[in-house]
């Protein structure tokens, strides 16, 4: 019970100190506004939704959840109120779940944005609707478990955010969002198999339009093997770098 | 008195440096235990690993006689912990500040709202319950953070520097808070840089310096101690006179006196005889220096600190503000 109130609490104060403040509710909305403005300018009258809807929702979640966490922990870290919750009487498992509570919920919040446009604007089919929600909640974990490696690895907030562009934008090329698994090089793609992002996109993939490269069943099973170790290595790095 | 917090043989080391050199002391329940030393001294790391924030390299921590030592997380919810620097929520009220440290250590909300208030109000700080905490001033900052070491109730708070930075008004308020709490029970650990502060509540004290405890007992007897030796202190007018040379010629001229200086226009003459200070006097005199005034001194806890440390409290002083 007392570490249900703890972990509640925390949510709450992230969700209303970082997560609902207007800068990042508009963030949220117009980031997946600009890149489908983006893909319309560059595609010109033969946009077709179905082949970037993956591409937007996968890139709100991972831009969303990475920078956030990364920025907010960093922040407290910096403000020495990260300490608070280190003295109190949770375990570092506790505070790491709810620490990351927050931004999986903006991170599956921003993904409804580009849903919302996709399915109710250009009418564009979902295939599996289940999947799609595995795969957001999935990706969503698993980029806000980057997003505090990051966080733990920085000493200041511009640190968190180019260490964040600097696992970012490479992924995004590599996890076979705009350039199609089956279609990279040979020697590139380990680097693919090895990013959780890869999984997660497949998964937003099939579940969309079921054009996916790997097996499902395989992307959710890497991806949760990804959450639980990201989540442990996250206590460890916590452990070992701010009690030290 | 019963022991609340014993430490045996605690270290800390940071690779090649040992911040901490194998330090012993025990705590009891109801007092306030001073720590003092000069920076880097091992104040701050021996606090950290008490209350978890630090790994132990060796040694052990006793809580009620319960070894804690690789359980301190267990602990955590016993104490109150006041860092040197205020580590609260800047975007949060002081009323929201103080439920969410009520609530991180499992307290309902009715309950921790009405411990806000009631905290709020013993700190005085309730006409500002609902400004945030960035818009509060140093000294507000600092009971606020008391406050929200408070608010669950702890049976031994630490308390890092408490009054360090912070106007005269709220260092005074501060103290007399802490006093109070140990009037209700409180156990308190200090850290103070402060002699004085120490002094006027600590019953206990340890001076510590590069990591190591030199003296541990209680403040009275380290002014008994001290008091053993009869101290003056001669005020001249400035004069250009090579301190130094002149320093040297006191100390050929008088063997049987300690002599220093305690600052630009004050001679500290310490003996464990009885001090004639007219051959002194005459001495300074025809060396060209215009008394002032020469004084018989009551030992004070800084004096012995000096004696003890051989550290002079304005260095100390100017190495915290530099800090």
């Amino acid at each position: 019970m007392k570490s249900a109130i703890a972990f509640w609490n925390i949510l709450l104060k992230d969700m209303k100190n970082y997560y609902l403040k207007p800068p990042n509710i508009s963030w949220g909305i117009i980031f997946p506004f600009a890149w489908m403005l983006m893909f319309f300018f560059r595609s010109g009258k033969a946009f077709q939704i179905e082949e970037i809807f993956a591409g937007i929702v996968a890139m709100s979640i991972l831009f969303g959840t990475t920078s956030m966490l990364a920025v907010t922990i960093t922040f407290e870290r910096r403000g020495r109120s990260f300490d608070r919750l280190l003295l109190a009487p949770i375990s570092t498992g506790l505070l790491v779940f709810s620490k990351i509570s927050g931004a999986v919920i903006f991170g599956i919040i921003n993904s409804f944005i580009p849903i919302l446009i996709s399915v109710l604007y250009f009418k564009s089919p979902v295939a599996n609707w289940y999947l799609l929600f595995i795969g957001i909640i999935l990706l969503s974990i698993v980029s806000t478990l980057l997003g505090l490696s990051i966080a733990v690895s920085a000493k200041e907030v511009f640190e968190a955010q180019t260490f964040s562009n600097f696992f970012r934008f490479p992924m995004i090329f590599l996890c076979g969002l705009f350039i199609p698994l089956a279609s990279m090089p040979v020697y590139i793609r380990p680097i693919s198999y090895i990013l959780p992002v890869t999984y997660g996109v497949d998964i937003l993939k099939y579940s969309i339009s079921k054009a996916n490269y790997l097996f499902v069943w395989l992307d959710i099973i890497v991806l949760i093997i990804f959450c639980v170790g990201l989540f442990y290595f996250s206590i460890f790095n916590i452990r070992k770098k701010w009690i030290v | 008195m019963e022991s609340i917090i014993e430490v045996k043989n605690l270290t800390k080391k940071y690779e090649s440096l040992t911040a901490v050199d194998s330090i012993s002391f025990s705590i009891s329940k109801g007092e306030i235990f001073g720590f003092l030393g000069p920076n880097a001294a091992g104040k701050t790391t021996t606090i950290n690993m008490l209350i978890g924030m630090a790994k132990i390299t060796d040694g052990k921590i006793f809580y009620k006689n319960n070894d804690i030592t690789n359980k301190i997380k267990k602990f955590q919810g016993c104490i109150g912990v006041v860092p040197d620097e205020s580590n609260l929520y800047e975007e949060l009220t002081g009323f929201e500040n103080l439920c969410f440290c009520a609530s991180l250590y499992g307290i309902k909300r009715s309950k921790r709202e009405a411990k806000a208030k009631q905290f709020l109000e013993i700190f005085q700080l309730s006409d500002a319950a609902d400004k945030r905490f960035k818009s509060y001033s140093k000294g507000m900052k600092r009971k606020l953070t008391i406050a929200a070491s408070l608010v669950h109730d702890p049976e031994i708070l630490f308390l890092d520097e408490p009054t360090t930075g912070i106007d005269v008004a709220s260092s005074r308020q501060i103290r007399s808070l802490i006093k109070n709490l140990n009037e209700d029970g409180m156990t308190v650990f200090l850290t103070t840089h402060y002699i004085e502060e120490a002094e006027r509540l600590c019953e206990r004290i340890a001076f510590i310096n590069k990591g190591r405890i030199i003296k541990i007992g209680k403040v009275q007897n380290f002014i008994e101690d001290i008091s053993q030796s009869n101290i003056i202190e001669v005020l001249f007018e400035s004069t250009p006179i090579d301190k130094n040379v002149l320093l040297e010629k006191l100390k050929q001229s008088f063997p049987e006196l300690e002599c220093s200086f305690k600052n630009e226009n004050t001679i500290k003459l310490i003996s464990t005889s009885k001090i004639d200070v007219s051959p002194v006097v005459s001495f300074l005199s025809s060396n060209g220096i215009y008394i002032l005034e020469a004084k018989l001194i009551r030992p004070t806890l800084e004096d012995a600190f000096v004696k003890l440390t051989g550290i002079e409290l304005d260095v100390m002083k100017k190495e915290k503000e530099k800090k």
